[in-house]
């Protein structure tokens, strides 16, 4: 699927991601001395933003629901994330996780099913 | 070369076999969903920030409202603020001028780094030596992006590149999991934007991501006396 937008409208969304982005740089770097601290609760609330956003961003892209248990289980994208999961877990390695996932993938997709 | 700088530089060697492929999938994420050259190498110089880079691609690519393209942006980049405040004390000394230089190569991996460094040799120029880590992560991304736009018009789509976009965030997503109120937020945040796949305007992903930080802020709660 390639966007519906013109390009006048695309640089207007990187041109406002990109200053939102650097704000948020900026932020304290710039606004508060070394001396100031954010407070213990901001730090609890963002310490918990990396994990929804990315679960929120990865399942939907692995996970498809069908009519069936079953057909939802054995799907060559769960499959493959759950292989990228065990390797991420023990190694904690992008490019090890990104490699696991694809082979998974591409060897249920060509070869198996 | 100043001698800070350039042991800035090689620190950033191993950051780059992550950050090369890293920026490859961008460029290819970005012909999939329309984008030039231009606004693709563009993107990474203006936002400089991969995970968010592709979520909003992939929603411009569905031509999803612009507000819901930049709010969850946004929401990705959050983390960003923990960043700034974490690494300020150890530029409090410098100019603004160089703080606001030093904010945009902000990234998960010039922050980690730098900070370990700051606190392990505390006679290092602070800046020299992170403006050459964050710099040569920063050229690595840009280069990579430009090439990826170029190799992956040539990729064949059953290959399904895209799909190692979801495999990065599994990547991130899996070592921050690592105590009860973290577990939560994840499990909850992903059940609750694939429940909320079918909500209009694409805000399953925002409504999920809310869902499981309210989940794990109660963990939080809860655990505490």
């Amino acid at each position: 699927m390639t966007t519906g937008y013109a390009p006048i409208t695309i640089w207007a969304v990187l041109a406002t991601i990109g200053a939102v982005t650097y704000g948020f740089r900026l932020s304290f770097l710039y606004v508060f001395g070394g001396n100031d601290t954010i407070g213990d609760r901001t730090e609890r609330v963002l310490r918990l933003v990396p994990p929804a956003v990315l679960a929120a961003l990865a399942i939907p892209a692995i996970v498809t629901v069908r009519p069936s248990v079953s057909a939802t289980v054995l799907d060559e994208r769960l499959l493959a994330g759950v292989a990228a999961v065990a390797v991420a877990w023990r190694t904690e390695d992008i490019l090890a996780t990104i490699a696991t996932g694809m082979a998974v993938l591409w060897i249920l997709r060509f070869l198996v099913l | 070369m100043h001698e800070d700088l350039y042991a800035g530089l090689r620190d950033s060697l191993p950051f780059h076999l992550g950050g090369i492929p890293y920026g490859l999938i961008t460029g290819i994420a970005a012909v999939e969903a329309g984008l030039t050259l231009g606004q693709a190498v563009g993107m990474s110089v203006i936002v400089f920030a991969g995970a968010s880079q592709l979520a909003a691609m992939e929603l411009l690519a569905e031509t999803a409202p612009l507000a819901v393209v930049v709010g969850t942006a946004a929401i990705i980049n959050v983390r960003l603020i923990m960043y700034s405040a974490s690494i300020a004390p150890y530029f409090a000394r410098q100019s603004r001028r160089v703080r606001a230089a030093a904010a945009y190569f902000l990234t998960d991996q010039a922050y980690a780094m730098s900070v370990m460094e700051f606190d392990s040799d505390r006679s290092r120029d602070r800046f020299r030596y992170y403006l050459g880590l964050g710099g040569a992560i920063w050229a690595t991304y840009v280069l990579a992006t430009g090439v990826g736009v170029v190799v992956g018009a040539n990729v064949p789509p059953e290959l399904e590149l895209s799909f190692t976009v979801p495999l990065i965030f599994l990547a991130l997503l899996v070592p921050v999991m690592k105590d009860r109120s973290t577990i939560t937020t994840g499990a909850v945040g992903g059940v609750g934007a694939l429940v909320g796949a079918a909500a209009p305007l694409n805000l399953g992903l925002l409504l999920g991501a809310l869902a499981g930080i309210t989940a794990g802020l109660a963990v939080d709660a809860w655990g505490s006396p």
